[in-house]
């Protein structure tokens, strides 16, 4: 089926198998493979892009459903600079190991700081509770998410 | 800090002012995975690269009648399916033993199965394709004929005589079996005022990797050469045992680690899979690319910890334990995993359980035994979380006994601060261990009396929290006595080359490899300092056998405390002669000499003398300028081994504070502490972050994890919505101190801190579940703490 469709910015026109979710859309097709697949059941959270505005997983969504979307991933965010801040602040807390969970916690994060300008460490652990990371114990990542709304409630007018 | 400095007043390159040891420096890899700019195998790509997906078994043990791909065969995509005889014809069988476990036996394991299956999810074909789609696709036509046999599910019944052999060449279903009995433990027993006995009962779990296991293979028919990708912990073992079976030489072999998913053991192994996709590769002629989906994880990942123990304890009023006693027996699947064996956790059980403590009585058995289920094997602190929950479970046990607190009990039995260098009764030597200073700072970080106060306070209300303290030791540094002594080419020194680029950089190549502790960061940190080098100038090269020094990997706990010192063996080498050319180039002398700050400086002032950048441009570029005899090598390797010490054990101690919800059965993690002695900390964050990861996987065993098996040893839950692992939203904030006891073994000092979180945070757990419950007279043993058992426990259901 022809899909046409925003990533990143970019206008994306593909043809596609009904089957094809936007993870392996994203990955195979697109090469952006800062997507990752953790479970292909919508359970792990690795996958989590943007699409129109609203986070998805992007292993529970088909590649047809994007058609005339506009879709963010972990790339796009990156060289936008809309995640600078969380990005400096995971650096400096430690808050990935491996990184294989850190585009869709990124997502996430980034998704809760929007809706939220100061969530308290609860709120934060609830927020990401579809996301698995398996190296860090989640401590440094609801740190670096508390430094980042702090940081971003200061600088705002 | 506790600092109890082994060389006290001996100041090393590592002191030097602008060290970055013993600081929270940030990892340098890390801006490329927070970007999606990372590169893990399950991203790879090659030209005419086909994908495999293997069709397994849905039985626990089978005979393969016959296997009809026709069907399979004409889809449009498919280039190949390769059954096991076909593979067998490329690649060599392989028995997973060590002669140092004495009398540990296997049966021959093949890549893909023969004519029987020997538990759920082992591979009876392989689809290669031009997509993984139409692998699977394919795979779902295959149809394969099978003869159901019995299946051995229940390690309790696994040796009885009218159970079924699974191996029958074997003549019994018994792998390995060790004894031990020191001291004098039946007159210990008399002569206690107590003794308690108690079953242990630990959930099979496993490690749960968010990347699955990935590998592409690229045989190169021209160069007849295969170079394999894969998210690995030990590339040079896997070079050694790809070229072994598959009859090349290691040279014909490279292994490239990119970027690793997580690993904890799990990828430390080398799976009947993966051998199958090196195989396809050189069968047919391209690059070969194998990704596990979760269910395959699962059913393929190794598994861990399905241990029950029988532990007795003896304890005199006055606290004194006087014996420890433990009968452990644990099922491994069908085979014994290779090369490392699948009799390492037992055989750890058996040397760790009482480790902590002074009584020298001690007597073990630990049984292992063959199971139609997944092979188990070594994941992240292999046999110290069985140890350390049947040993502070019983020490927990004889206190309640008699009626003495946990934390008394423990000062009064704990091997004292200064009586190293011992030995464990298992004769495990110690140089030196801090579980006094450890016990002592981990009750003021928790504020132990004021927790007790508040539990009574509550307890009035209804309201049932406890606490719970594990003490522990922790196997690190691992010399040749893992692994290399019975037999597996796995090496057990590492090595590190360091050279100065042309513009004064430096490049450094180590064998140690990287899957998200900090290996990149601590190598450069360490040669950063030595050589007055800022970090940002240091580039650490590794995960590949064409580039890299020979050596081990990052397993056990050995990375920083092995590599590390050889990364600080190299760049002294390097540090010395670059100061030769130096002193030439400045008719100085060595001696008078520095590095710092990216330049050579006088020793006595520090006033910088020439950049290593402008050093660089004369050595590479006009050596002609140098003094006659002068021949610079800005290029050093180093490579290291404990000799010393097989092992250089650390310690630390645990505390849980929880509260369980005695109406549901749930429990709520409120805190954990850890004060642990892994010696120098060369990255305190990383040190931090390694002991709170390594808890929290303790915390899911403690809690949620657990492979469920049926009795005709089917998986039923091999997907991550029904086996849970421990999400942020349940996990506790982790409070973690330190206690400084370097190694003398090294310059560095540093000993291992991957595991001391898994070692001790399922004891902690329990033993707070059972301090809340104290009033309710339950006693449970058993992990996970589902509210199942919790409620049980309570008679409620």
């Amino acid at each position: 089926m022809p899909i046409s469709l925003h990533v990143n910015g970019e206008r994306v026109d593909a043809n596609v198998l009904p089957r094809l979710n936007l993870a392996d859309f994203l990955r195979e097709h697109l090469q952006l493979t800062g997507t990752h697949i953790g479970c292909e059941h919508g359970v792990c959270g690795a996958c989590t892009v943007r699409v129109d505005g609203e986070i998805v997983r992007s292993c529970l969504m088909l590649a047809v459903q994007t058609d005339g979307a506009s879709v963010q991933t972990i790339e796009g965010l990156s060289d936008s600079g809309e995640v600078a801040d969380l990005q400096a602040a995971f650096r400096d807390r430690n808050a990935l190991q491996c990184g294989f969970c850190t585009p869709g916690m990124l997502m996430a994060a980034h998704d809760l700081l929007t809706q939220q300008a100061e969530p308290d460490r609860e709120r934060i652990r609830e927020h990401l509770s579809g996301n698995y990371c398996r190296c860090t114990g989640y401590q440094a990542i609801v740190d670096a998410i508390e430094t980042t709304a702090r940081g971003r409630t200061r600088s705002r007018p | 800090m506790t600092i109890s400095s082994a060389k006290p007043g001996v100041l090393s390159e590592l002191d030097r002012p602008n060290s970055y040891i013993g600081k929270s420096v940030p990892r340098p890899n890390l801006e490329r995975l927070m970007q999606g700019r990372g590169l893990y195998v399950s991203d790879m790509e090659l030209p005419r690269m086909g994908h495999v997906v293997f069709v397994r078994s849905p039985h626990a043990h089978a005979k393969i009648i016959a296997i009809d791909a026709d069907e399979a065969r004409r889809l449009p995509g498919v280039i190949a399916i390769v059954t096991g005889e076909e593979l067998a014809a490329v690649i060599t069988p392989w028995v997973g033993v060590l002669s140092h476990l004495k009398g540990l036996k296997s049966a021959p394991q093949h890549a893909i199965a023969l004519d029987r299956v020997c538990w759920q999810g082992e591979a009876v074909a392989a689809i290669v394709a031009t997509s993984r789609a139409v692998a699977e696709d394919a795979a779902e036509v295959v149809n394969v004929e099978y003869e159901e046999l019995d299946a051995v599910t229940d390690m309790g019944t696994a040796l009885d005589p009218e159970t079924t052999v699974i191996h029958p060449t074997l003549g019994d279903n018994l792998a390995f079996e060790r004894n031990l009995d020191a001291g004098a433990v039946d007159a210990a027993f008399a002569g206690s005022d107590e003794v308690v006995e108690a079953n242990f009962v630990f959930g099979r779990h496993t490690g749960v990797t968010l990347e699955p296991r990935a590998v592409v293979a690229d045989w190169n028919a021209a160069e007849t050469r295969l170079t394999i990708y894969q998210g690995t912990q030990a590339p040079h073992m896997v070079q050694n045992l790809a070229a072994l079976h598959l009859g090349l030489e290691e040279s014909q072999v490279r292994v490239v680690c990119k970027d690793v998913g997580g690993s904890f053991g799990i990828k430390v192994h080398i799976y009947a899979d993966e051998m199958a996709t090196y195989a396809l590769s050189k069968l047919l002629r391209r690059p070969i690319k194998f990704v596990a989906d979760r269910v395959e994880s699962f059913n393929t990942d190794i598994h861990a910890r399905d241990h029950r123990c029988l532990g007795r304890i003896g304890v005199k009023r006055d606290g004194t334990i006087t014996a420890f006693e433990i009968d452990d027996l644990t099922g491994i699947g069908p085979y014994s995993m290779y090369p490392r064996t699948s009799a390492i956790e037992a055989n750890q059980v058996v040397n760790l359980v009482g480790g902590p403590y002074v009584t020298k009585n001690y007597r073990a058995r630990a049984r292992v035994v063959f199971q139609n289920k997944n092979v188990m094997c070594q994941y992240r602190a292999v046999g110290h979380p069985i140890a350390c929950s049947v040993t502070e479970g019983l020490v927990d046990l004889a206190a309640a006994k008699i009626g003495m607190d946990p934390v008394e009990i423990r000062l009064r039995n704990l091997i004292t601060d200064d009586a190293y260098p011992c030995a464990s009764p298992s004769g495990l030597r110690f140089e030196l261990l801090s579980h006094h200073a450890a016990i002592n700072k981990l009750v003021t970080m928790m504020d132990y009396d004021g927790l007790r106060a508040e539990q009574a306070a509550l307890r009035k209300k209804n309201i049932h929290r406890g606490i719970g303290i594990a003490s522990f030791i922790e196997v690190t540094n691992p010399s040749a006595a893992f692994y290399g002594v019975g037999g597996a080419r796995i090496s057990s020194q590492d090595g590190v080359a360091v050279r100065l680029d042309a513009q004064g950089s430096v490049i450094c190549q180590t064998s140690i490899t990287e899957q998200g502790q900090g290996s990149e960061s601590l190598t450069a940190q360490i040669v950063g300092s030595v050589l007055g080098v800022s970090m940002e100038r240091v580039r650490v090269i590794l995960g590949d056998t064409d580039n890299t020094p020979y050596g081990g990997g990052t397993w056990a706990s050995r990375g920083a405390g092995i590599g590390g010192e050889a990364a600080l063996q190299a760049a002294k080498v390097l540090r010395r002669n670059i100061l030769e050319v130096a002193a030439a180039i400045l008719q100085s002398s060595p001696a008078e000499l520095d590095i710092a700050n990216n330049a050579v400086v006088s020793a006595s002032d520090g006033t910088p003398r020439i950049e290593l950048r402008e050093l660089a441009r004369i050595v590479y570029f006009r050596p002609d300028t140098l003094p006659p005899g002068i021949q610079a090598e800005l290029m050093a390797t180093r490579h290291f081994v404990p000799r010393e010490y097989p092992f250089a054990f650390t310690n630390g101690v645990q505390a849980s504070w929880l509260e369980v919800d005695t109406e549901t059965g749930f429990i709520k993690l409120l805190r954990h502490w850890v004060v642990e002695d892994c010696g120098t900390l060369i990255n305190p964050q990383l040190v931090d972050e390694q002991i709170r990861g390594g808890v929290v996987q303790g915390l899911g065993a403690a809690l949620f994890e657990k492979c469920v098996y049926d009795e005709r040893g089917q998986l039923t839950n091999a997907n991550m919505a029904d086996y849970l692992v421990p999400m942020s939203g349940e996990m506790p904030d982790i409070d973690v101190g330190h206690v400084v006891s370097p190694t003398s073994e090294t310059e560095l000092g540093a000993k291992g801190a991957g595991e001391a979180g898994t070692a001790g945070a399922a004891a902690a757990v329990a033993n707070a579940v059972n301090d809340a419950l104290r009033p309710f007279g339950a006693i449970i043993t058993e992990i996970p703490l589902t509210p199942q058992v919790i409620l049980t426990a309570l008679g409620r259901i």
